[in-house]
């Protein structure tokens, strides 16, 4: 009768999170979305306490404990998310998938250390396998989210760390887990041998990470996205709990959709993402070629006034933010630019490259934060199209997703991924710090093309000019 | 059949119903045309051009009016001066009459050709249906009168329109405003974009939102929701708070702008007072007011019709007669429309006036000395077709296409591969594990499945949002730790599994709340 009930309330859960993943496909469902995956949470910690109740299980000191727990993680959650600028989201959201990854490991070995009840045969041999892979996919989930944060957060060098060999390495530290697994699997009290998995995995999930590039932290965070449901769901596995596993199942999933989107975005297969170097030995070549060439290229600059003049005269304005917008939190004058640009009669829009910026989806939490109306925000396949028509395309803090190389130049280690097509327009104005090349390490043709100004400096100071130019002519 | 073109009498009247263009055409449809010598005089057309393009010019006002079947005509019926004789008694009895005649205002110049036992069509009267675009002289005229409304307003104005920088300085652009968004208002802001101004464009029916933005205007709105689209894609009245509303925004508006041009016009009303005297005299010294309704009792109240006014240093310009000071094109576009309505009605051969016929019908004010009651209402859609904005965005090729350039033969082998691989892993599965296991592998697998298809619903946009959501939900693992929570509050198990509450509590809490914050933000 009452575990009846709990599996009632853990299907209610199941169902409400699947709603409220259904609910972020559009803008104004999504809060409801939200809604529903806070009310299925709850109902699944109730649930839960009320079944460790029932079977008498739960001391009332444990009892204490847990509230304990929960009062102090819920505190600091909620002060971490009220403070946290929407420019560090990916740095957040890195950071919590570490902590989905050790709760994982923790609950792993806490299974394996206090056994429900003595299991025997065939079970007794999965229960471990599933205890011993939870653990692993959780270690590789805890320290690899916790390089990324590091990575993001730019205090470890985003520059790719390639040690020679490294794939052998990699295999070498799977090959000895499966060993590890067998003696686990063999031996009565083996916590040993889990100990020692989870220390080399934890290096797996460090070395993984270390060897990817800044540029392709979106991938890494969404592949880490998934993997702390795929824990979630092992977890599950091993502890016999159907709710843990939907969720797992879900949360994996999801974040296997959004790092298979961001690969398409780049066109590149997730294989070279997650086994990485991009970004420093193809980067090599084309920065050659770029010394060879750079003499008789130009770049023609102008001052945010100048800018601010062209806008005066642009009918169509298409705005491409990337990056740099974000580190210089430039998104609030640029949207005033853009008020002040429509009340003129100017069309103007925004267009969103899927992997602009640090996270799927972060232009849009920034410009909505400046409180940019969401329908002038475009996808790159709904505004591509539009470049010839339009007078003016600023990019702002953005560079390998303008690069006209990637789709005329084979040669090119961006070759075939999709890009924004700002060269058709009549003008574009590239804001830049300097003639650094992005994250990618390549040289970017658009820059030298005839009807592109570079507007050199920090962005910020930049497009504060041009808002005073634009003002004081009004 | 003789048509008969008319010289017109009303003073000030430069149109004529042909020129040598439609005349050549008319007579194609089989028709002789006899022109009265000068017609064309006001439009520059001179009576050589009409002999040429086959049409007899007669001096003699009465015998042409005599010897006509059909009389084209610009203007209704009147007095004329010289002859002392009304027009409508000089048409021959059961001759047909097509001109503009406003028969509302007009009831005894109809019931005057009714006593000739005419027939009469009335240009003003064709429906505003898709078939008759091509004879809606009154779309036509008000085409002219937007265009010329700016013409005269940049004549009044002492600015470019067009801002400059010059060597000797820089001139800012003129803004315009103009009301009401039908035919001529759409024709002023083409204009008055052409020649360099910012313009703003106010109407109170949203379906014309796209056409005004699509000719580069500003479409500007009222706080309010209330629709204006009346019958026929005209527009109707509005409530009392709406045009609070709307005087609100005026009132703004005249600070701001330097032209104002308005073109509201409700069918069978007098036209509403938009722009008030106060608006008006808020405006900068030299800004210009074109009233297009002045005809109707003007948009702005300090309007004399058919006069150009000086008010406190605003140009108040109330021309009835935009269309006229732009003759030749005027007459050819009337002329047009005039020989496919007759084209429509059979021409010399087969004419035949056809009360079937929709569009007949609705201009036929007269059939035989019988005056007909007005029409039945026309079905008639929301002019929203009539303008679309070229190539509104439409979705790119999808996700599939770009992918599509492997190889396809070899991505077939891998599938084969991982199909056969699965299939092996489920007979495995099914031979060997416990049932428990199967159980909770069902459960697994069907919900990979759902997040799979869920998450490719979400847009792009809430990638980010996504993220953190299920960030959240992932703290889930938060039960494992309760589960294990059970044993000695400080055997090592329990210890662990307190820190593994503590810390899926900090992903709950704050993936929940950074989510509903992020999700605050986003709006239209």
């Amino acid at each position: 009768m009452q575990s009846n009930l709990v599996t009632v309330s853990y299907l209610a859960a199941g169902v409400l999170f699947i709603l409220s993943l259904g609910g972020l496909s559009t803008q104004s469902s999504a809060r409801r979305g939200n809604a529903f995956g806070i009310v299925g949470m709850l109902l699944a910690i109730v649930a839960t306490t009320l079944t460790a109740f029932s079977s008498s299980s739960l001391a009332l000191e444990s009892v204490g404990i847990l509230a304990g727990a929960v009062a102090v993680g819920a505190t600091i959650g909620a002060v971490v998310a009220a403070r946290v600028a929407m420019t560090s989201m990916p740095e957040l959201v890195a950071v919590l998938h570490s902590f989905v990854g050790a709760a994982a490991v923790l609950v792993g070995i806490a299974s394996y250390l206090a056994p429900d009840h003595q299991l025997t045969g065939a079970e007794a041999v999965i229960h471990h396998v599933e205890i011993f892979l939870g653990v692993l996919i959780g270690a590789v989930t805890f320290t690899g989210s916790i390089i990324a944060f590091g990575k993001l957060r730019g205090t470890i060098r985003s520059r790719p760390l390639l040690i020679p060999g490294r794939h052998l390495l990699n295999l070498g530290m799977l090959v000895a887990s499966s060993y590890l697994m067998l003696r686990f699997l063999g031996t009565e009290h083996a916590t040993t041998e889990l100990l020692i998995m989870t220390g080399i995995a934890s290096v797996l999930g460090i070395h993984l990470v270390m060897a990817i590039g800044g540029a392709d932290m979106p991938v890494v965070v969404s592949m880490l996205n998934s993997y702390s449901g795929w824990a979630a769901a092992a977890a599950g596995f091993m502890l016999s709990n159907d709710l843990l596993i939907i969720t797992g199942a879900l949360v994996g999933s999801s974040g296997a959709i959004l790092s298979y989107i961001m690969c398409k975005a780049m066109n590149r297969s997730i294989w070279n993402v997650i086994f990485g170097g991009f970004g420093a030995d193809e980067g090599a070549a084309p920065a050659k070629a770029k010394d060879a060439g750079s003499e008789q290229r130009e770049v023609q600059s102008l001052s945010g006034e100048a800018t601010a003049e062209l806008m005066r005269e642009a009918k169509s304005v298409i705005i491409i933010p990337g990056y740099g917008m974000a580190v210089a939190q430039a998104q609030y004058p640029l949207y005033e630019i853009a008020k002040l640009l429509r009340e003129r009669g100017a069309t103007v829009r925004f267009a969103i490259h899927p992997v602009a910026g640090r996270l799927p989806g972060h232009m849009n939490v920034l410009l909505a934060e400046a409180k940019v109306p969401y329908d002038i925000v475009l996808e790159m396949d709904e505004i591509n199209q539009d470049f010839p028509d339009t007078d003016l395309a600023l990019v702002i803090g953005a560079n390998d997703i303008v690069n006209p190389s990637a789709l005329d130049d084979p040669q090119s280690p961006i070759y075939g991924m999709p890009v924004l097509e700002v060269w058709k327009a009549k003008t574009s104005v590239v804001m830049k710090r300097s003639m650094a090349s992005g994250y990618a390490g390549i040289d970017n043709p658009l820059f030298f093309r005839d009807n592109t100004r570079m507007l050199f400096g920090d962005a910020k100071k930049q497009v504060d000019a041009i808002l005073t130019a634009l003002r004081d002519t009004k | 059949m003789n048509i008969g073109i008319i010289k017109e009498i009303k003073p000030g009247e430069r149109r004529v119903a042909a020129t040598p263009e439609t005349v050549g055409k008319l007579c194609k449809l089989g028709f002789s045309v006899q022109v009265e010598s000068g017609a064309g005089d006001g439009a520059s057309f001179r009576d050589e051009d009409y002999q040429k393009a086959g049409a007899q010019v007669v001096s003699d006002t009465t015998a042409l009016w005599n010897g006509s079947d059909i009389v084209l005509k610009v203007q209704p019926p009147d007095m004329h001066p010289q002859l002392g004789r009304h027009e409508a008694e000089l048409l021959r009895e059961k001759a047909a009459l097509v001109s503009f005649l406003w028969p509302a205002k007009n009831r005894d110049l109809v019931d005057r050709l009714a006593a000739r036992k005419a027939t009469v069509l009335a240009m003003d009267l064709i429906p505003r249906i898709t078939r008759a675009q091509k004879m809606d002289a009154l779309s036509s005229m008000a085409n002219i009168a937007g265009y010329r409304a700016v013409i005269e307003a940049a004549s009044f104005f002492g600015r470019f329109f067009t801002g400059q920088v010059t060597a000797a300085g820089k001139v800012p652009p003129a803004k315009v405003l103009v009301i009401g968004a039908g035919v001529a208002g759409l024709a002023a802001i083409g204009a008055a974009r052409g020649l360099g101004a910012i313009v703003r464009a106010f109407d109170t029916r949203p379906v014309v939102r796209e056409q005004v933005q699509s000719m580069g205007a500003e479409f500007l709105e009222v706080e309010l929701a209330e629709d204006g689209t009346g019958e026929g894609g005209y527009a109707r009245e509005m409530s009392p708070a709406f045009i609070a509303a709307e005087m609100a925004l005026f009132e703004k508006q005249a600070r701001e702008v330097d032209i104002i041009i308005t073109t509201a016009l409700i069918p069978g009303r007098a036209a509403p007072q938009l722009i008030l005297r106060s608006h008006v005299e808020q405006m900068r010294p030299g800004s210009v007011v074109v009233d297009l309704a002045a005809e109707a009792g003007g948009n702005c109240e300090v309007t004399r019709p058919g006069e150009v006014i000086n008010h406190r240093g605003v140009t108040v310009i109330g021309y009835m007669d935009l269309p006229s000071r732009l003759a030749p094109t005027a007459s050819t576009l009337y002329g047009n429309n005039l020989v496919h309505l007759l084209s429509d009605m059979g021409g010399a051969a087969k004419w035949q006036v056809n009360q079937q016929d929709e569009v007949v019908r609705g201009a036929l004010v007269i059939h035989e000395g019988e005056v007909l009651g007005p029409p039945p209402k026309p079905k008639a859609p929301p002019p929203d077709q009539a303008k679309k904005p070229q190539a509104a965005p439409v979705k790119a090729v999808g996700k599939e296409s770009k992918g599509g350039h492997e190889d396809s033969s070899v991505s077939a082998r891998a599938q084969l591969t991982a199909l056969l691989l699965m299939a092996a892993a489920f007979l495995g599965i099914g031979l060997f594990a416990p049932t428990a296991f199967l159980s909770h592998l069902t459960v697994f697998v069907l919900s990979c499945f759902v997040g799979w298809q869920v998450v490719w619903n979400v847009t792009p946009a809430l990638h980010t949002p996504l993220m953190s959501v299920t960030n959240a939900i992932s703290g889930i693992i938060i039960v494992g730790g309760m589960l294990k929570l059970s044993g000695p509050a400080l055997a090592p198990a329990t210890i662990l599994a307190a820190l593994a509450v503590l810390l899926s509590t900090i992903n709950i809490a704050g993936g929940f709340l950074v989510t509903q914050r992020m999700l605050k933000m986003f709006r239209r």
